[in-house]
């Protein structure tokens, strides 16, 4: 699904390198979920993996089904299947949520060749959906992330993955923000979107999150790199010991 | 030729028309904006609010472009049911404008000439008084030279609005003065679009009696060579409410002026524009006047403009506040988004307040568009281009949500789009 080869990434205004050669490779139908300190590279490596600009690709690829995403933009990346969770959603004042995701939806048909949606069937999805992850009707008609709380915003992003169904989900930090019942919702929401054609990659400071999206490998992302890669149990380890032991075990 | 344009001046021009021309019931105004007009002198690039834009253009008899003679386009309210009045090229046309047969209305031609008018004593009289402490000679110009123009005299209910469309079939200048009154307590909705000519000047005199409601929601769209200088005065009177706004595309020049006065306790008087300019040759001005001369009164200016490739936009606009006029509560907003470095906002928010209990707010700022916005529709699938278009239309709403009357402000904001969606190859 999605192989990404020893990537390397400057900061274009500085020269300065941040993820130093990543190597990372999610199946169809796996969730891999990446942890790490602060401020090791891996917000960056999802927005690199996004095509937001201002990041440099000094060596590698990144390859999504058979493709090379390192050539397409933006819009082309998500019509190809992927999607970011956003860690801080932006807010877009004058842009209502349900304009804002119907016109995405339809975008990405467009850009498949297939039919746009007609608007009776995208008003049932976006209530079905949004009902299970308890974002109410008029949270739905304000603009974009606008007022919306922390716990709301994340939750927004998960009804927007929900209604792109994209192939390739990236979360980043969907949980910080999130009390307890949220973190529920929103598990059980991307749960119900894991299947064989699906692949996630969880970026996540907590065991808590992995409690109820159970990961098939987890990652630890030091200093632009994944050091160490293991089953459910290394996210259990770094729950109770931190990353010392483990840095200072691949230093 | 050259010649000739270089020796035009319009003064001398008006002072021949109105000695060859009598214009019957309105002959004496005319005569007397024509003095006020030779006392003031012509506007001149050096004046204070001229600065920033030039009025050669608007001063020659020189018209150049093509004529836009495409007529669907040019009625953006064709959806709306409307009593329509039809001008082509500067001249009002009977035959293709609705009859009105109600004793709630009356509505007349300048261009008639019977005795002793109603509108008499209306016509020039707020351009009149307008001249301090800024004078207005384009708007005193017209005074004396208007060649036609509507009367409408709102006496009681009309449940539709008044559509002023004006057609162009060929190059030609026009010069435009409308008389709107509103009798008290009673409304009206005048909506106003199409080229009308390739020159264009207009005056438009609202007098607004108690309780009156006005909306003026107006177009200036697709011809690419309109040179226009355009003038709304009003006179609003206790508890009347006057709203204007003003969607402008295309044009090498446009000088929109709006001079209010809040004569009356407790009206309220809003003014808003959204402008989209693309290219050198695109030259808007707002220049906005507003006195607060009563109680309780409130005013509201909300102008944004949406500039690329080297256009420019300019916005004067003030708040007077009178001695006595307390409890005023006065904003003001002007906003650019430039979308390239090429392109210039130029602002000069006023405020001058001689009463001590009003609240009153102006804001000013030039911005490029969001990147962080942008990237976050673009990730979701949405183009660079259309997330661009979203965020401007997003930019434009405040402006847009001046309209009160939701189903023209929503073909508003269709317009908007397709004009947007049409500059994208
Ligand atoms: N635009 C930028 N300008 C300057 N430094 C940047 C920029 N983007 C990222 N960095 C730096 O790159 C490093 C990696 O940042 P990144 O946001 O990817 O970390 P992270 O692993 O997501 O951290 P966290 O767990 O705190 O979210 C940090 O040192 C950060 O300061
Ligand atoms: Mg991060």
């Amino acid at each position: 699904m999605l192989n990404i080869k020893d990537l390397r990434v400057n900061l274009e205004d500085e020269n300065k390198e941040i993820l130093k050669g990543v190597d990372l490779t999610v199946d169809a139908g796996k969730v891999h979920a990446i942890m790490g300190p602060n401020g090791s590279g891996k917000s960056t490596l999802s927005y690199v993996l996004s095509g937001k600009e201002g990041y440099e690709v000094t060596h590698g690829s990144i390859v999504l089904n058979d493709s090379d995403i390192l050539e397409m933009e933006p819009e082309e990346r998500a019509a190809a299947g992927l999607f970011l969770a956003f860690q801080y959603p932006v807010e877009i004042p004058g842009v209502g949520n349900m304009t804002f995701l119907r016109t995405a939806v339809n975008a990405q048909r467009k850009a498949r060749g297939e039919k746009e949606i007609s608007a009776t069937d995208f008003l049932k999805q976006v209530r079905e959906r949004a009902s299970s992850l308890q974002i109410d009707a008029e949270m739905l008609k304000r603009p974009v992330n606008v007022g919306f709380s922390g716990g709301e915003k994340k939750r927004n992003e998960i009804l927007q993955m929900a209604m792109l169904e994209p192939k390739m989900c990236i979360l980043d930090e969907t949980d910080s923000g999130l009390d307890v019942d949220a973190m529920k919702l929103v598990a059980k929401g991307v749960n119900s979107l894991r299947d064989n054609g699906r692949g996630f990659l969880v970026i996540t400071h907590y065991q808590r999150l992995l409690d109820h999206i159970k990961p098939d490998v987890v990652h630890i992302m030091a200093d632009g790199k994944i050091v160490k890669s293991g089953g459910p149990e290394l996210a259990l380890e770094v729950e109770n010991n931190g990353y010392s032991d483990i840095l200072s075990e691949v230093a | 030729m050259a010649l000739e344009q270089q020796n035009f001046n319009p003064i001398e021009n008006a002072k021949s028309q109105l000695k060859n021309h009598n214009r019957g019931w309105s002959q004496k105004s005319r005569e007397s904006a024509l003095i006020r007009l030779s006392s003031i002198g012509l506007p001149n690039h050096r004046d204070e609010y001229w600065k920033y834009t030039n009025p050669a253009e608007l001063l020659t008899n020189d018209l150049h472009g093509l004529a836009v003679t495409d007529h669907e386009e040019a009625n953006v309210f064709a959806e709306v049911d409307a009593l329509k009045i039809i001008f082509c090229d500067g001249i009002f046309k009977p035959d293709l404008s609705d009859e009105f047969l109600s004793d709630n209305i009356s509505i007349n031609r300048l261009a008639d000439k019977g005795d002793l008018h109603w509108a008499q004593n209306y016509y020039g009289a707020l351009e009149k008084h307008s001249h301090t402490p800024v004078a207005r000679p384009l708007a005193a110009l017209n005074t004396a030279t208007a060649s036609d123009g509507v009367l409408i005299h709102v006496k009681g209910n009309i449940d539709k609005p008044i559509l002023i469309l004006g057609l162009q079939n060929v190059q030609a200048e026009a010069t435009l003065h409308h008389i709107i009154k509103i009798d008290p307590g009673c409304s009206l909705t005048l909506l106003e679009s199409g080229s009308f000519a390739t020159k264009l000047n207009t005056v438009m005199e609202v007098f607004l009696e108690k309780g009156a409601n006005f909306e003026h929601v107006r177009t200036q769209g697709k011809d690419h060579d309109r040179v226009a200088a355009t003038h709304i005065f009003s006179d609003i009177k206790e508890n009347a409410k006057f709203k204007s706004f003003t969607l402008t595309a295309n044009g090498i020049l446009t000088r929109n002026e709006c001079v209010l006065n809040l004569s009356g306790d407790d009206c309220v008087a809003h003014v808003a524009g959204a402008s989209v300019g693309d290219g050198k040759t695109f030259h808007h001005d707002d220049t906005v006047f507003i006195t607060h001369d009563a109680v309780a009164c409130e005013s509201r200016q909300v102008f944004k403009k949406v500039l690329r490739n080297g256009a420019t936009g300019v916005f004067q606009g003030k708040i007077l506040v009178k001695e006595g006029a307390q409890k005023t509560d006065g904003y003001q907003i002007s906003q650019s988004l430039l979308l390239d470095d090429d392109s210039q906002f130029l602002a000069k928010p006023e405020l001058e307040i001689y009463a001590d209990d009003v609240a009153c707010s102006h804001g000013s700022t030039s911005g490029a568009i969001d990147e962080q916005a942008l990237f976050y529709l673009c990730s979701r699938g949405i183009s660079r281009n259309d997330a661009t278009d979203m965020l401007t239309l997003a930019f434009l709403a405040e402006a847009v949500e001046e309209i009160e009357n939701k189903n023209v402000a929503n073909i508003i904001v269709e317009k908007i789009s397709a004009w947007l969606s049409r500059r994208k190859n």
